[in-house]
């Protein structure tokens, strides 16, 4: 046996291969495939695909639009909900929003594909770059927004559309935030995040300082006596730990940093990809680099989630994926040690776990062990305390996020939050859009006041 | 299967499809390919003097579509046959005797002076052709120059050039009506009281299908200028089936034969003007949408229904529907429908409580309990019958008629009594009793 141990190495598959491998997930709408599925919307009166938007976008006005080749207007109505609304056409689990709503469920189990749709009006106004949005009068006003991914961004826009002025600071060196850093690489091709954020900036009225964090470079105290109001578009900045010995070893890693290493490199074959992955976790990160490392040409990767399918944060459709690229999902598993030889990791060690009579979970004994040349944690994330633990200090916290009423309103005079570091975020991209949306009017309306 | 022979002014055909004067028929080759898929007959492009006229060298057609394309409504700007004259008959000689159980009918279509009708009547039915069509119908080109539609807007020239034909003619004589007029009775009078053995409609409708988007002009144009067309195709089905009906229901008109002409493009369409008078029906549009192998649907489609009715050939469906058809003024204003919905096909998409609640009588609830339940409220419902119009799912919503108790709606209770208009309170001109 002369394979190295552990097996981790670069350009398992051939340029070609990767390439295929890393295109587009969905193919986008031709002119007539999208004409024929719009014809397929019935433009149900107070529909219930918007009412399971969290950003409320008028999908059958929408589709209404792309039906008549409207489809400028078609963007429009898109994007004046959410701003996001071409990464959210790739990005969105709309099988169990908009899409799970559709009434053609009832009686065909087929909705309106309303992510290609949606993308299919919006797509060219990206390419080409269209505004659809002007400024309002100036206010005379200044906001700051600390975090440049969906719900910073989607603040800014609309903060600038209603003539503020706004300076965002943003920790990593490009914007987008996890559009850009964490989102598997074929459900954003062709650099479509950065694309986005050109789009959103074009506006104007929005100042941006990449490379800057709070608590480092700067604090919540000198925001809020320079501007006028503030918002929080933070995110979560640090991972969740297993909580075992040899989790430190080289070959155990945080899912979300490579998922952002592949999106930054030029050239993905040059990734070192285990030859057995483990992934830990059942959200859409855990899917994510499920997929990604099999496209990367791991030979066996496995998903070890703790409880059952239903519970999992990655969708169905995201499920069935995995699977049809060659995942295999251990459902009722529970992380209990990770074996390392010299060179680091090379397997983990799991329980099976079951629900008591009481409903909660527990373990049952029952030992099995998977082979990990890389073990990848994805159990989520959580406010960066070390950094920014004492900023945070002065505000309202509930569960490890910060606590907001309906208008995105943080404890704090002036402070306003939204995205996965509030209360309510989600993990989504649209959520992330609509709670930058609301907080954006609901200063606009105290500033104005 | 039930017997789809078809026997038309004494002319047999295996079924009671034939292809109209059009495209289709205009030469030997078609009609061939047609008689070999199975059509019962044509009705040959309509023949005019020599020299031939000519066409357009640019878009003769234009299609209302559906977004995938299904041609729902078809344009035309092409004239009459632009072939020598001497060709066509040859062809038509030929056709006759190759296909003797098919019927051949020809379409003519001549000036409004007896002589040119004197001259070309003998030699078309020297050609063995079983009928004329006389085409008084085609509303573009033709009828600028004092043809087609031009006739058949004018009763007594209708009769006029009917006379003419008939003097002369010894095979059954056809009148096609064109439907560019405000009464269908009066043409069809005409035609009758000029001799002819029956009159098919219609012939297509004066059409404009659209401006180009980009030039802003009519569309298509031919070199950037454009002409009203005929329009024609499954959209101009229900203008065809009323003037059908009013000749077949016309005390005046009412024995005349009826070959029923326009958007037929399935068996039901045909099964629609048979009821509604006609003795056996003609195609087009649907055959140059999809070519002549629709007729396999049209007869299977057309004999298996008279099986499941229990009837034996097509002429015992000829009129069967023309009783049920009356004036406005013979409605029974006792009668009441309410609309139902079933909620277990409910698909929820509120489309019939928007139509309702924005435009009819607000009688289609939105929510119960906070859920969205869309119900009839039978205190409104004035049983218009919008909703199952809109409603996307077939026989969710259906009427039903009230027999007995109170309506909900007027709080009267239900009378099995008739009262028509001419009888009602509220009609001054009202006959007592």
């Amino acid at each position: 046996m002369a394979t190295p141990s552990p097996d981790i190495r670069p350009n398992r598959l051939g340029k070609a291969e990767i390439d295929r491998n890393f295109a587009d997930l969905h193919e986008p709408l031709s002119r007539s495939e999208a004409l024929i599925e719009a014809d397929r919307c019935y433009f149900c009166y107070d529909a219930p695909c918007t009412t399971a938007c969290p950003t409320g976008i008028d999908i059958p006005g929408f589709i209404q639009k792309i039906r008549s080749d409207n489809i400028r207007g078609s963007a429009q109505t898109i994007l004046r909900e959410n701003i996001m609304g071409g990464m959210c056409a790739r990005v969105c689990p709309t099988e169990v929003l908009c899409e799970e709503a559709c009434v053609r469920n009832t009686h065909e189990e087929r909705p309106v594909n309303i992510g290609l749709l949606q993308r299919y009006a919006t797509d060219p106004i990206f390419e080409s770059a269209t505004p659809l949005f002007e400024r309002a009068a100036s206010s005379g006003k200044t906001v700051a927004i600390v975090g440049g991914g969906p719900a910073g961004l989607s603040a800014a826009h609309r903060l600038a559309m209603l003539g503020h002025d706004v300076k965002v600071f943003n920790r990593d060196s490009k914007l987008g935030g996890l559009n850009e850093y964490g989102i598997a690489a074929y459900k954003t091709v062709n650099d479509f995040a950065q694309r986005e954020v050109d789009y959103i900036l074009s506006i104007g009225g929005i100042d941006v300082e990449n490379n800057v964090a709070l608590g480092a470079d700067f604090s919540l105290a000198d925001l809020r006596s320079n501007y006028d109001a503030v918002f929080l578009g933070i995110g979560l900045g640090s991972v969740n730990e297993l909580g075992l010995e040899n989790e430190d070893l080289p070959g155990v890693k945080n899912a979300i940093d490579y998922i952002a290493d592949l999106r930054q490199a030029d050239d993905k074959g040059s990734l070192p990809v285990g030859r057995n992955v483990v992934v830990v976790g059942g959200g859409m990160t855990a899917i994510d680099i499920a997929v990604q490392s099999k496209r990367l040409g791991a030979e066996r990767v496995d998903i070890v989630y703790r409880r059952g399918p239903e519970q999992m944060g990655a969708s169905q459709f995201e499920q069935d994926l995995a699977r049809t690229n060659g995942v295999t999902i251990h459902h009722w598993a529970a992380p209990v040690a990770l074996s390392a030889d010299a060179g680091g990791v090379i397997s983990i060690e799991l329980e099976k776990t079951e629900l008591d009579k009481g409903g909660k979970l527990r373990t049952t004994g029952e030992i099995f062990t998977l082979r990990a040349d890389v073990v990848f944690k994805a159990i989520g994330q959580k406010l960066d305390d070390a950094r920014i633990g004492d900023e945070l200090a002065a505000l309202q916290l509930q569960g490890g996020k910060i606590v907001v009423d309906q208008s995105q309103a943080t404890s704090l005079d002036n402070v306003w939050a939204g995205g996965d570091c509030a209360v309510g975020g989600d993990d989504l991209t649209v959520s992330a859009v609509q709670h930058g949306k609301v907080a954006a009017i609901a200063i606009d309306h105290a500033l104005r006041s | 299967m039930a017997d789809l022979t078809s026997e038309f002014l004494g002319i047999a055909s295996p079924n009671p499809f034939w292809l109209a004067s059009a495209p289709p028929t205009d030469k030997a080759y078609n009609v061939n390919r047609a008689f070999e898929a199975g059509w019962g007959g044509v009705v040959w492009k309509t023949l005019g003097e020599d020299p031939p006229i000519v066409n357009v060298n640019g878009p003769r057609y234009s299609a209302l579509h559906s977004n995938d394309r299904r041609v729902i409504g078809f344009n035309n700007i092409e004239l009459i046959t632009d072939r020598p004259l001497q060709v066509n008959l040859d062809e038509i000689r030929q056709i006759k005797r190759d296909w003797p159980d098919r019927a051949v009918v020809v379409s003519v279509m001549l000036p409004m002076n007896e002589e040119t009708w004197a001259k070309y009547v003998p030699m078309i039915e020297d050609t063995g052709a079983d009928a004329f069509e006389l085409n008084f119908g085609c509303p573009h080109g033709m009828s600028e120059r004092g043809m087609g539609a031009a006739v058949g807007q004018v009763p007594e020239y209708i009769q006029m050039a009917t006379e003419w034909c008939k003097k002369v003619a010894s095979i059954p004589v056809i009148v096609k009506l064109t439907p560019n007029v405000t009464n269908i009775v009066p043409p069809a009078k005409a035609a009758q009281d000029g001799g002819a053995d029956a009159v098919s409609l219609i012939n297509t409708i004066n059409s404009i299908m659209r401006v180009n988007y980009d030039t802003l002009t009519m569309y298509p144009s031919t070199d950037g200028m454009g002409t009203h067309g005929g329009y024609c195709g499954e959209a101009v089905k229900p203008i065809a089936l009323n003037m059908v009906a009013e000749i077949a229901r016309n005390a005046k008109t009412s024995k005349i034969p009826i070959s029923g002409i326009g958007g037929i493009s399935n068996w039901r369409d045909a099964v629609d003007f048979l009821a509604l008078g006609a003795s056996n029906v003609q195609v087009c549009t649907a055959a140059m949408v999809y070519g002549f192998k629709i007729i396999d649907d049209l007869t299977d489609g057309l004999g298996t229904f008279l099986d499941d009715k229990g009837m034996h050939s097509v002429r015992e469906l000829v009129g069967k529907a023309v009783p049920s058809v009356t004036d406005w003024q013979y409605l029974n204003l006792n009668y009441i429908e309410k609309a139902f919905i079933d909620q277990e096909l409910c698909i929820k998409c509120g489309r019939c409580h928007i139509a309702c609640e924005d435009t009819s009588h607000q009688a289609i609830t939105q929510t119960l309990n906070g859920e969205r339940h869309f119900e009839v409220i039978d205190d409104e419902c004035v049983g218009c019958n919008l909703c199952v119009s809109v409603c996307p799912v077939d026989s969710c919503i259906t009427m039903h008629p009230m027999t007995d108790g109170i309506d909900a709606r007027t709080g009267k209770a239900i009378s099995n009594k008739k009262l028509n208009w001419t009888m009602h309170p509220n009609n001054p001109m009202r006959k007592d009793g």
